[in-house]
C-alpha cells in the first residue's frame, strides 16, 4: 500500500464552466461598449473605467484582508462590477464620486451581505441608483465630442419632449448619455457573444425589451420608429443584457426569468412615461432584484415523480 | 404532464467501442468478496485448503435479498479474509490461488419449465444487475405485479464505457434468446431496447432482433447523460413516471441491463454461473485501452498490466464511469460481478476548477434530470433545515452527477446531496419512532 490513490465522491470529471470563465466572458462582452464609449466621449472615459474597476478590486481585496477571509478577487466579479458601474456613469463624473460609488457597490451591497452570490441586489445597479440620488443627475449629462451643441438634450429627454432622435445616431451612439449606454451596436455585439457562449439566456433581455417596446408602441399610438427609439435610448440595452441577467439577483428558471423581464419592462416604462426621473431601467432592475426570491419560489421546477409525503 | 428531463452533454470518449473483448488468462490469485450485490453478504461454504473448480459454489445466498458466489478459477482456497467494500463495511472474501489448469466444475444447465423454476435458476446463477448497481436480478422477476414492458438498457451513457456496446454487437444472439426465454414464462406485452444514438453498430444489431420478433422495439435515444438512469430511461421509452419511493414494477415495467440479459440466456443454456466479466479498461493513464473479459476477483493491477500498464501515474482509479464511478484506494481491489469498467484517470482528466461561492446561476437546477434544485438542498442542509429537504425532493436524487459536472462554482453538490439524503433519512426514522411511542 505504498501508493494510495485519490478517493473522492463522483463525478470525477468536470464540464468547461467556471465562475471565473463566466466573469471573463462578461468582461469581454463589455469591451465593445467600453471602446465605443472612449471613442464617443474621449479618453477620460478610460480614466473613469480604470478608477471604478481599480476601486472595486482594491475594496474587495482590503475587505477580505481586514476580515481575514479567503481572497476572492481572482474570481473577477469585482472587475465586472467596476466595469458595469463605470459604463453607467457620465464621463464628466467627478472621480471622487466614482470612487465612493465603487466602494458602496463592493463593500455595502456585496461584501456586507456575504460576498459573491449572497448579495440581494445587483451591486453596480444599486451603486448607480445611490449615486443618482446622492449626487444628482450626473448619469446622463455628457455629450459626444463630435456634437457641436454644448448642451443638447439626451435622447430620452427629446422623446419626452415629443421629438424622435435619429435611429442611426442611437444605433451608433452619437447621442448624450453615460459612457457605455449610448452605442447600441457595441452593446448588441457584446450581447450576441454572451448569448452564443450561453453565458446568459434570452429570457430576461427579450421579455424586458419586448415589454418596453410594446408599452411604448401603445403609448405612442403604434408608431414603430418612436417605439424603437424608446428601446435604443437610455440604459435599456445595457441594463437588459448585462445587468438584469446577473445570476445572483435574477431568477433561475426560464419562466421566472420571463416574469422578471416583464416586470422590469413595466416598471421602466411607467417611470419613463410618468415618473419624475427620465430613466427607469436602474430602478426597475433594483425593484425586481428584491422580488427575485419570491419569483424563484413561485416558479421552482417540479420534482420528477412528485415530492415525498 | 410533460417533463423535460434535462441532463447534460458529457464527452463520449468511447475509445474502445470498436475493439472486441479480449479474454484474459486466469491470474495467480482471485479475491471473491461475499458482497458483490445489494443485500446480505453470501455465506462462505468452503474452507481453507479446499480444492475448487471454475463454477464451484464458494458462498451461498443468505436470506431473501442476496446472491451466491462461484469460483472463477480452479485452485485452492488460500484464506478467507476480511474485505472492505466501497460501501465501507467489512465482509468475508474468499481468496483462491489458481492452479492454472482452468478445470471446470461439474455443471449442468438448469431445469427451467415454469416461471418459478426460471426465477430459481436466475437466483442460482449469481446474476446481479450488471449495469453497476448490483441488485440481485431474480428479485426483479419475482414481482407479483403485472409487467407490461421489459426495457433492455443499452444506453451506456457514461463516458469511456463500451462493454455493453460490445455485448450488443458480439452477443446479440444471447440477448435475443433471453427475450424468447422470458417471453415463455411471463406475460409481457412489449420488449423495448433503449440505445443512445452514438452506437450505430449496436443499433443495427438490435434492430435485427426487432425484425424477427414483433414484440421487440428498438428505441434510439439522444446521447444525453443520464439517459440510462432507470427513471429517465423508463420515461423516455414509455412515458411512464416512477413516483418517489416506488419501483419500476409499480408502473408495470422491468428494466435490465443488456449484458444482464445476455448472461441470463447463457446461464440457462450452459449452467455456467457468473464467473467472468467483460469490462472496459480505459482512462488517460492506460497504455492500451481495451475491453477485457476477466475472471471475477482478478485484481485491478493484473487487469491494467494485461493492458500494457500505465503511461503515467493515475490520479484516480475507478470502478465504473467518471460520472458515477467509485474510486478505489489501491490496485489490489478485485473485479466485481457488477463492474462494467475500470478506469485509470490522470490528474488532468479529473481536474476540477477552483471552487467559489454559489453564484445562483441555476445551472444545477436546470440540468437535474429529476427536477431537483441541488443549490437549495445545499443551502437548507447547511442551515440544518432537515425537514425542508423532503419537500425539495432529496430522496429522489440518484446521484447522477449532472449538477456537480456543470457547476461553474465547482460546488460539491453530489456530496452534499448524499449527506442531505442520509440526514433526512435519519430525521424521518427518529420522527417516526417518536410518533410511534
Amino acid at each position: 500500500m505504498e501508493n494510495l490513490l485519490h478517493i473522492s465522491v463522483s463525478p470525477h470529471i468536470h464540464g468547461t464552466k467556471s465562475t471565473r470563465g463566466f466573469m471573463f466572458d462578461v468582461i469581454l462582452a463589455l469591451l465593445p461598449a467600453a471602446i465605443a464609449g472612449t471613442v464617443i466621449f474621449g479618453a477620460k472615459a478610460l480614466l473613469v473605467i480604470a478608477v471604478c474597476v481599480g476601486t472595486c478590486v482594491v475594496s474587495e481585496f482590503l475587505f477580505n484582508l481586514i476580515l481575514k477571509q479567503k481572497q476572492t478577487i481572482s474570481d473577477l466579479s469585482a472587475v465586472v462590477t467596476g466595469l458595469l458601474l463605470a459604463l453607467n456613469l457620465s464621463v464628466n463624473v467627478p472621480l471622487w464620486q466614482a470612487i465612493v460609488g465603487s466602494v458602496f457597490a463592493i463593500i455595502i451591497v456585496k461584501c456586507f451581505f456575504g460576498g459573491l452570490g449572497c448579495n440581494v441586489v445587483n451591486p453596480a445597479i444599486t451603486a448607480r441608483v445611490f449615486m443618482l440620488i446622492a449626487f444628482g443627475s450626473m448619469t446622463a449629462s455628457a455629450f459626444p465630442k463630435a456634437l457641436d451643441t454644448v448642451a443638447g438634450a439626451t435622447p430620452l429627454a427629446e422623446l419626452a419632449a415629443g421629438t424622435v432622435p435619429s435611429l442611426k445616431d442611437l444605433f451608433l451612439g452619437n447621442v448624450g448619455g453615460t459612457i457605455g449606454e449610448t452605442c447600441s451596436l457595441a452593446l448588441l455585439i457584446g450581447a450576441a457573444y454572451l448569448l452564443i457562449k450561453k453565458v446568459i439566456s434570452w429570457h430576461i433581455p427579450v421579455s424586458f425589451i419586448a415589454t418596453v417596446f410594446i408599452f411604448a408602441l401603445c403609448v405612442e399610438g403604434f408608431d414603430f420608429t418612436t417605439a424603437l427609439a424608446w428601446v435604443l435610448s437610455g440604459g435599456l440595452l445595457i441594463g437588459a443584457f448585462f445587468m438584469a441577467t446577473d445570476y445572483v439577483t435574477s431568477p433561475t428558471t426560464p419562466l421566472g426569468s420571463i416574469i422578471f423581464g416583464i416586470g422590469a419592462g413595466l416598471i421602466t416604462s411607467l417611470i419613463r412615461f410618468w415618473g419624475v426621473y427620465p430613466e427607469g431601467v436602474s430602478f426597475a432592475i433594483l425593484l425586481m432584484n428584491i422580488l427575485n426570491p419570491f419569483i424563484d419560489k413561485l416558479t421552482a421546477r417540479k420534482v420528477f415523480g412528485g415530492n415525498a409525503k | 404532464m410533460a417533463f423535460s428531463l434535462h441532463g447534460v452533454k458529457v464527452p463520449h470518449r468511447k475509445n474502445t467501442a470498436n475493439i472486441a473483448a479480449v479474454k484474459m488468462a486466469s491470474p495467480a490469485t482471485v479475491v471473491l468478496p461475499t458482497a458483490m450485490h445489494i443485500g446480505a453478504p453470501a455465506t462462505p461454504v468452503v474452507k481453507v485448503g479446499d480444492h475448487v473448480d471454475i463454477g464451484t459454489l464458494v458462498a451461498a445466498a443468505n436470506g431473501a435479498v442476496s446472491s451466491p458466489v462461484y469460483s472463477s478459477v480452479s485452485g485452492t482456497v488460500k484464506k478467507i479474509d476480511d474485505f472492505l467494500t466501497s460501501a465501507g463495511r467489512y465482509v468475508p472474501a474468499i481468496v483462491i490461488e489458481s492452479d492454472g489448469a482452468d478445470t471446470v466444475a461439474d455443471i449442468t444447465p438448469p431445469q427451467v419449465d415454469s416461471k418459478e423454476s426460471f426465477i430459481e435458476a436466475v437466483k442460482l446463477s449469481g446474476l446481479v444487475g450488471l449495469g453497476g448497481a448490483g441488485f440481485p436480478t431474480y428479485l426483479k422477476f419475482a414481482t407479483d405485479k403485472p409487467v407490461e414492458q421489459l426495457i433492455i438498457n443499452g444506453t451506456e451513457c457514461e463516458p469511456y464505457i463500451t462493454s455493453d456496446t460490445r455485448t450488443m454487437i458480439d452477443d446479440a444472439d444471447s440477448i435475443a434468446d433471453a427475450i424468447n426465454i422470458i417471453d415463455k414464462y411471463f406475460d409481457i406485452k412489449e420488449y423495448i431496447i433503449g440505445i443512445e444514438n452514438n452506437k450505430k453498430e449496436a443499433i443495427a444489431e438490435m434492430k435485427k432482433i426487432a425484425e424477427s420478433n414483433s414484440k421487440v422495439k428498438v428505441k434510439v435515444l439522444p446521447s444525453r447523460y443520464p439517459q440510462g438512469g432507470e427513471k429517465v430511461l423508463i420515461y423516455n421509452t414509455t412515458g411512464k413516471v416512477v413516483k418517489a419511493g416506488c419501483l419500476p414494477a409499480d408502473v408495470g415495467v422491468l428494466v435490465f441491463n443488456c449484458t444482464t440479459m445476455a448472461y441470463i440466456s447463457r446461464f440457462i443454456k450452459t449452467g455456467m454461473p457468473l464467473v467472468a466479466k467483460t469490462i472496459t479498461v480505459d482512462g488517460g493513464a492506460v497504455k492500451e485501452p481495451k475491453n477485457v473479459t476477466a475472471p471475477i476477483g482478478t485484481s485491478l493491477k493484473d487487469v491494467f498490466d494485461f493492458c500494457g500498464g500505465f503511461t503515467t501515474e493515475p490520479s484516480k482509479v475507478l470502478y465504473g464511469g467518471p460520472m458515477m464511478g467509485i474510486t478505489v484506494p489501491s490496485l489490489d481491489a478485485p473485479v466485481l460481478k457488477q463492474t462494467n469498467a475500470v478506469l485509470a484517470l490522470t490528474a488532468k482528466e479529473t481536474r476540477i476548477p477552483a471552487q467559489t461561492s454559489c453564484i445562483r446561476c441555476g445551472t444545477c437546477a436546470n440540468t437535474c434530470p429529476l427536477g431537483i434544485d441541488p443549490a437549495a438542498i445545499a443551502k437548507n442542509y447547511e442551515a440544518g433545515n432537515i425537514e425542508v429537504l423532503g419537500k425539495l425532493g432529496i430522496q429522489v436524487c440518484m446521484e447522477c452527477g449532472c449538477c456537480s459536472f456543470n457547476c461553474p462554482a465547482a460546488r460539491p453538490l453530489v456530496q452534499t446531496n448524499k449527506l442531505a439524503k442520509a440526514a433526512y433519512r435519519d430525521y424521518m426514522t427518529n420522527k417516526n419512532k417518536e410518533e410511534n411511542k
